[in-house]
């Protein structure tokens, strides 16, 4: 059984984010981590590969500093990793991801594919259904759990108040929540495998089938007009006062915005 | 001559650290407060590798190399001390002398497990009668057929309880010069848990390090199968110091990362801390305080990673020496984490002696790494002797 | 294709248990805005078994047309047969907007529709308008009029980008729930209700549904909620949240909290604010022991007025905070709880 993972760099925003003086993101000081749903998506494969030996084959599209968050996968159990980088490839939307990312895909042996729900930087939710659509795979989104049966997959599907058990013949495609499982930690002898592993790099010629007309900036159909780091609401009113004197606070705010 | 790490070991270390923040650093007050073994993380450890970084990976290791397995200890004991030394007690003085001086058969048959995370290991030289020195030990053992008996008792065990594999120093020999001098010969040798005659005597109620399960040793004809002497008959003694220049740059990589940890918390504190209407970290003494710390346990780092370095050239040549590099990593990291944690709770004020804050368990911490594994006195010993000769 | 062939805003409202979600509502609010700025009406899509009963509340809350999709197939949400619908619709009747909520449904159905139908897509947008692309005009671009511009959040909530697809239709959009208005509902309004067959294909994607399992829940959705009490880490304890209970039951409000709490396990995940939590805005919100990460308030900084009480004097909660209260909650929160009690009694 073949499972490919696809992966994606993001910076770290948990634990707060950094802003210049200027009130804009300092993105360089954050961190480059893999995305917190995929890596619950790559737990999801190794414990798939723990149980049937299956072959786990992590990929990401992205800047060739992207190797890092493969050998990272690498040193968690992967067996390979490809990287999909190439400067005609950038400011692609999801339609355009997505069309490159299946490109790539239909160059490596699937029964499963499995994705995060979304990236903590886009927060689109949108590239695991939509490759499934340019490989006509089923789609099973949000998954809470994922077990494997002979040619099938059964999937915990997430809804805002229930859950679908959800089965689906494979090939099939796979949108992981991080509250799927708890990534596995590397191990340091993984690391230094890693690092002694190939990570193969394929450009936009590699990918033969895919058209011009749907990658990159030029083939995004969706088109940024503006973006900007967000204004924060600016601060109301702050008080230190003794409990007694806060609670009187409280109250009179209460009153006179006539709440109670 | 190169400073930087390369990238697997910058990866590695980023592993330590983020295990050590998400597993261990949590736990750190409690199990100091209770004094209770950290047994689920040490399991965690044990699953992943933490607990045979550098020993090949034909006996159940990683395959790493000294210097990621002193990072580890490094990260772990920046948040916890005791965390720290259960690592480096298993590796350095329990593994490693597997490796180094075990039979084929013994390092299957106990490096194997103890290297993949199945056993935990601990060392016992030290007794109740003799530390620095030696000679003033009394624990023996005594051939009798198919095997060794064991007689005596050891002290101030590290892991003691809790460890599956000792690895044991007895006197098997006494032997008299031309001047008619006696002096005990010792052996190594490779005890299990539970074989009878084993057992355990009190736990140490301790300063610092104080979930490290520190136990009292007692073998009482204690019957270990003959096969189970590690390298030579009466060569013991030489097999416990070249462990112990091994363990020295464990320790020293221990008190290293108790001195950062304190300069982290440090940092946090004063940031917060507010008097006279403004942050203490905006008054200059706080300021230069910590600049001087700083410098301090980076002149510790380098010290520390050269012993490891020059270990990593041992391992391959078998060659090259690395005790004066370890005795001068753990005489300054030692002493420069007692006094960078003692200046880390200065700072804190009132606070810092409390044991809200971590600092205070940091001072107490660190004060162990000065004395075990040989003394700072022990070091200059070795240090100068080596000048002097 | 013919972008002017494109006419129309349409708005997939959504149903579960042939229930009308209130994503569907809000959706034909701004739906209506928009479609009034182009001219043209709304349609609302209802895809579904035994649905013709849902017709007649959509016209009240304002879609002019109703197109009701009826097919066994589409009784409980799957989504293929749910795309193959969609998608039909949409190559039949070539709405110039197609808008889609941004819930665990229409995440899933939207992208798959518009890489069907091969459009652009914007996620999880907080803000819907019509302007020009580009916004100013440039030399040796065209500027085109009447565009959708769609904007929304990204990076955890931390940057904002206003999105436009000029050259695809329709312009598809998710939108985040309880963002938008819903209209004042309209007794007796009718909407011109169409029944269309999109003829479904059965297929290798259709999925098997095992099973349905619904969340025991006692708790009230705290997206409705007018006054929400809601609590962070600072409240130290589960047991603790009995003080926010009690003042949430004096205030008639309901009780909510941060994502720190769910991972402690304090409160079920469906109290919980936030970029991964939900988007609420009640009238009143308290943040009580709530340090105020931005994924946190991304979730509740539109709220109308927000109280915060905080012991750290340097917590990002007062950032956003319109009344913020330095000071220990143990004790705060009891003697209010108190305070309110005796105030509604004067009262009355």
């Amino acid at each position: 059984m073949n499972i490919v993972v696809c992966i994606k760099q993001v910076p770290d925003t948990k634990g707060g984010v950094k802003f210049n003086p200027d009130g804009t993101l300092d993105r360089a000081s954050m961190l480059a981590i893999m995305n917190p749903d995929d890596k619950a998506g790559l737990e999801a494969a190794l414990r798939i590969k723990d149980e049937t030996g299956a072959k786990v084959t992590v990929l990401t599209m992205g800047l060739p500093k992207a190797d890092d968050m493969l050998r990272e996968a690498l040193a968690m159990g992967a067996d390979e990793a490809v990287l999909v980088t190439d400067r005609r490839l950038g400011g692609a939307d999801t339609w355009a991801t997505s069309s490159t990312v299946a490109a790539a895909v239909k160059k490596l042996d699937y029964d499963l594919i499995i994705t995060g729900r979304q990236a903590i930087d886009g927060d689109t939710a949108q590239v695991g259904p939509q490759i499934a659509e340019h490989l006509a795979l089923p789609v099973i989104s949000y998954a809470e759990d994922i077990k494997v049966e002979g040619n099938s997959v059964i999937v915990k599907r997430q809804y805002e108040d229930r859950y679908h058990e959800v089965k689906a013949q494979m090939p099939c495609l796979i949108t992981a929540l991080s509250e799927l499982n708890e990534p596995r930690y590397m191990t340091p002898g993984g690391i230094f495998d890693a690092y002694d592993k190939e990570v193969t790099v394929w450009g936009r010629d590699d990918l033969t089938d895919l058209d011009d007309a749907n990658i990159g900036l030029a083939g995004s159909p969706t088109k940024i007009a503006k973006a900007s780091d967000k204004v924060r609401k600016g601060a109301g009113e702050k008080v230190a006062l003794d409990p007694k004197e806060s609670v009187e606070y409280i109250v009179g705010k209460l009153k006179e915005k006539h709440v109670i | 001559m190169d400073f930087t790490l390369d990238k697997k070991h910058e990866m590695a270390r980023q592993l330590f650290r983020e295990f050590a923040l998400n597993e261990v650093k949590p736990m750190a007050q409690e199990i100091d407060e209770t004094e209770q073994f950290p047994r689920e993380n040490v399991e965690k450890m044990m699953k992943y590798g933490f607990m045979g970084i550098p020993i090949p990976k034909e006996y159940g290791g990683q395959g790493c190399d000294i210097l990621t397995y002193i990072m580890c200890v490094e990260e772990l004991s920046k948040v916890c001390g005791t965390t720290g030394v259960i690592v480096s007690a298993h590796t350095s003085l329990c593994c490693d002398p597997i490796l180094t001086y075990g039979t084929e058969e013994q390092k299957q048959k106990f490096l194997v497990p103890l290297a993949s995370g199945k056993k935990l290991g601990a060392f016992a030289l030290t007794e109740p009668g003799a530390g620095t020195d030696a000679q003033g030990a009394q624990c023996r053992a005594e051939e009798d057929g198919d095997s060794w008996v064991l007689n005596g008792s050891k002290c101030f065990i590290t892991n003691g309880k809790e460890a599956d594999i000792y690895i044991i120093f007895a006197v098997t020999d006494i032997v008299e010069d031309a001047r008619g001098r006696k002096s005990k010969k010792f052996s190594a040798f490779i005890v299990e848990k539970d074989t009878p005659g084993f057992t355990f005597g009190t736990k140490e109620k301790k300063m610092g390090i104080r979930a490290s399960s520190t136990y009292e040793l007692i073998f009482q004809d204690c019957r270990i199968p003959k096969e189970n002497i590690l390298g030579p008959r009466g060569k013991g003694f030489g097999i416990a110091m070249h462990t112990l220049d091994g363990g020295r740059i464990g320790i020293a990589a221990q008190a290293l990362g108790i001195g950062e940890g304190s300069i982290d918390a440090t940092i946090d504190f004063v940031k917060e801390r507010k008097q006279f209407g403004r942050p203490i970290a905006a008054f200059q003494n706080t300021a230069f305080q910590l600049a001087d710390m700083k410098a301090r346990m980076d002149a510790a780092k380098y010290l520390v990673y050269k012993a490891a370095c020059t270990k990593d050239q041992y391992m391959e040549d078998h060659k090259t020496s690395y005790s004066i590099e370890a005795a001068e990593a753990k005489l300054f990291a030692a002493e420069a984490a007692m006094a960078v944690t003692t200046k880390a709770v200065q700072l804190h004020g009132g606070y810092g002696y409390t044991r809200e804050y971590d600092v205070e368990r940091m001072m107490r911490d660190a004060k162990i790494t000065e004395i075990y594994e040989g003394t700072s006195e022990v070091q200059r010993l070795v240090i100068s002797g080596a000048m002097l000769k | 294709m013919s972008l002017e062939e494109y006419k129309g805003v349409a708005i997939f409202a959504q149903q579960v248990d042939n229930k009308l979600s209130s994503i569907a509502f809000e959706l034909i609010g701004k739906a209506h805005e928009l479609a009034e700025k182009l001219g043209t009406d709304v349609t609302a899509v209802v895809l579904g078994h035994d649905i013709s009963a849902l017709a007649d509340k959509l016209g009240e809350y304002g879609a002019d047309k109703v197109v009701l999709i009826d097919n066994k197939e589409l009784e409980t949400y799957r989504t293929e047969p749910y795309a193959q619908a969609l998608t039909a619709y949409i190559n039949e009747y070539k709405p110039e907007i197609m808008l889609v909520g941004a819930t665990a449904i229409g995440r899933d159905l939207g992208p798959t529709v518009s890489a069907r139908v091969q459009t652009g897509l914007t996620a999880d947008c907080t803000s819907l308008e019509i302007g020009d692309f580009p916004l100013q005009a440039r030399e040796g671009q065209e500027q085109k009029h009447n565009q959708l511009l769609m904007t929304r959040p990204a990076f955890g909530g931390n940057t904002i980008a206003t999105i436009a697809c000029p050259d695809n239709r329709p312009q598809m959009a998710t939108v985040r729930p309880g963002v938008m208005q819903k209209l004042e509902k309209q007794p007796g309004r009718k909407a011109e209700v169409i029944n269309f067959n999109p003829e479904l294909t059965v297929n290798n994607r259709f999925v098997e549904i095992l099973n349905i399992v619904k969340n025991v829940s006692t708790t009230a959705d705290i997206m409705d909620a007018k006054i929400l009490v809601s609590g962070g880490r600072g409240v130290g304890s589960a047991e603790n949240f009995k003080m926010l209970e009690d003042l949430a039951e004096v205030l008639g409000g309901t009780v909510s909290c941060s994502r720190a709490v769910v991972d402690s396990g304090w409160k079920p995940k469906d109290l919980q604010v936030g970029q991964t939590g939900k988007t609420v805005r009640p009238n009143v919100y308290f943040a009580i022991g709530i340090s105020g990460a931005i994924q946190h308030t991304a979730g509740m900084e539109e709220s109308d007025i927000i109280i915060a009480i905080n012991k750290d004097e340097t917590a990002p909660i007062f950032d956003v905070a319109d009344y913020g209260i330095v000071g220990d909650l143990n004790k705060i929160v009891p003697a209010l709880t108190e305070a309110i009690k005796a105030e509604l009694a004067a009262q009355n």
